[in-house]
């Protein structure tokens, strides 16, 4: 199924959930098209491949789209068994690992827009339910880590976990420059900063990563304008 | 390792307890249940589940699995026989999407559409009927949204079959009717009298009764 190869990648430069599929695709050296989106003008591809949510990502796999950037995930693993896998084959890894990726996506990551993108009181507590989440992400993955920090060696084997993570908090200090709090701590969370640390290094992902200055600049003009839209 | 003991903690009338309850079934798993009362949890839910302290939990032996849809898919993994998923992975995507789809859009829109009131509530239910609109289409002319047998995606479109319907009665709201949607109603028939499933609904008078409680007061106070 995976021998006639025409993939194609709808999604933005400064999406995180983009962001996850094409480095999974990298990461299983799959030649792929980014079709690079603009979401005041959608695509009518887009339009066509995900009428549902109107979203990126889609992944179209010789014709066929595939949404949501987990579902998108684990259908790379499953159709290119060649090359790295981005999950591991035992039933119970594999829920540990979905588990924290859900975590990350619905509780973590909502909880950090919502700091980015609010003020005032709101953004106090929104900035206290991060840190508690933080935590406990930090105590629930040492299950993950039973010796310590992860060791994520250079050969660009990405796990599923460590993708997600890299995408949504890889630019963790593009967040601290414009909001001006340290969101990843090294004393606090120890175990996710010397993890980020680590993936950040990887040629692959500072391959991906786009620069520090237009990461800041994007997530300045999202901020002035959700807070714009609140005010109004 | 699939011999290993393993415990549901779980509530009668949560769907997503019922879930875990239908893919056990269908796989034949034998298992403890544990009812859990959610005003005072068990030191053995904290335990087990400290991050979100919520049911279903699964424990199969030392390892413990909580959240339903990692639940499901940890169970099709696990034991084989019966196919909760698909195996082509497009397909597997396709009602990964669906299962997502149902939890995350659909059914927080259905439960705003029972819960709101007056003004807001004719632009709820319109908005709970388009999603509802989407897995009417998507079920086409299958019998089930797995196909001729049920599936992933029908097994967590259980709260719809059973639930839905208590609800609506209740708050006296029209979201799942025959006229709307002819082929949602006729999948809920089957589900709902399916082997796996019909001993892993809760009563209907028992969520009539609860129901009641819970938007009672809400419907009573319409200006």
């Amino acid at each position: 199924m995976a021998e006639e190869n025409v993939v194609s990648l709808h999604g933005t430069w400064a999406s995180p959930f983009s962001k996850c599929v094409e480095l999974a695709l990298k990461t299983k050296g799959i030649p792929f098209e980014f079709v690079e989106e603009d979401l005041r003008n959608k695509s009518p591809s887009l339009l066509k491949y995900n009428p549902v949510h109107k979203k990126v990502p889609v992944l179209v796999h010789n014709g066929k789209p595939i949404a949501e950037s987990l579902v998108i995930l684990e259908y790379i693993d499953e159709t290119w068994k060649t090359g790295p896998k981005l999950l591991l084959e035992d039933p119970y890894k594999r829920a540990q690992v979905r588990f924290w990726a859900g975590y990350l996506q619905q509780h973590l990551f909502v909880t950090m827009s919502l700091v980015c993108k609010s003020d005032g009181e709101v953004q106090e507590k929104a900035i206290k339910e991060l840190f508690e989440k933080l935590k406990t992400f930090e105590e629930g993955i040492k299950d993950l880590f039973p010796d310590g920090a992860p060791s994520i060696d250079c050969s660009n084997n990405l796990g599923l976990l460590d993708i997600v993570l890299c995408s949504q908090f890889g630019p963790h200090k593009v967040q601290e420059e414009v909001l001006g709090i340290t969101t990843i701590d090294p004393e606090k969370n120890p175990l996710l900063f010397t993890w980020l640390k680590s993936l950040n290094e990887l040629p692959l992902v500072k391959e991906l990563t786009p620069p520090h200055e237009k990461l800041v600049a994007v997530l300045h003009f999202f901020r002035n304008y959700a807070l714009k839209s609140s005010a109004a | 390792m699939a011999e290993e003991e393993v415990k549901l903690y779980g509530t009668w009338r949560s769907p997503y307890s019922r879930r875990v309850e239908i893919a056990l079934k269908l796989k034949g798993v034998q298992h403890k249940y544990y009812e859990e009362d959610l005003t005072n949890k068990s030191p053995a839910l904290l335990k087990y589940n400290p991050v979100h302290k919520k049911i279903p939990v699964l424990v199969h032996g030392e390892k413990v699995i909580a959240e339903s849809h990692v639940i499901l898919e940890y169970i099709d993994e696990t034991w084989k026989g019966y196919n909760i998923l698909p195996k082509d992975p497009c397909e597997k995507a396709k009602a990964r999407f669906w299962a997502r789809f149902i939890d995350e859009k659909c059914i927080p829109a259905l439960k705003k559409a029972c819960a709101s009131i007056a003004e807001e509530r004719e632009k709820a239910v319109e908005e709970a009927c388009e999603l509802l609109q989407l897995l009417e289409d998507e079920l086409k002319h299958k019998k089930y949204f797995g196909g001729d047998c049920i599936g992933l995606v029908d097994i967590v479109a259980n709260f719809i079959s059973h639930w839905l319907k208590v609800v609506q009665e209740v708050v006296g709201v029209e979201l799942l009717t025959i006229k709307k949607f002819p082929r949602l109603c006729e999948w809920s028939e089957h589900f709902v009298c399916h082997h796996a499933v019909k001993d892993c609904l809760p009563p209907k008078e028992k969520l009539l009764a609860v129901f009641h409680s819970h938007y009672g007061s809400a419907t009573t106070s319409k200006c």
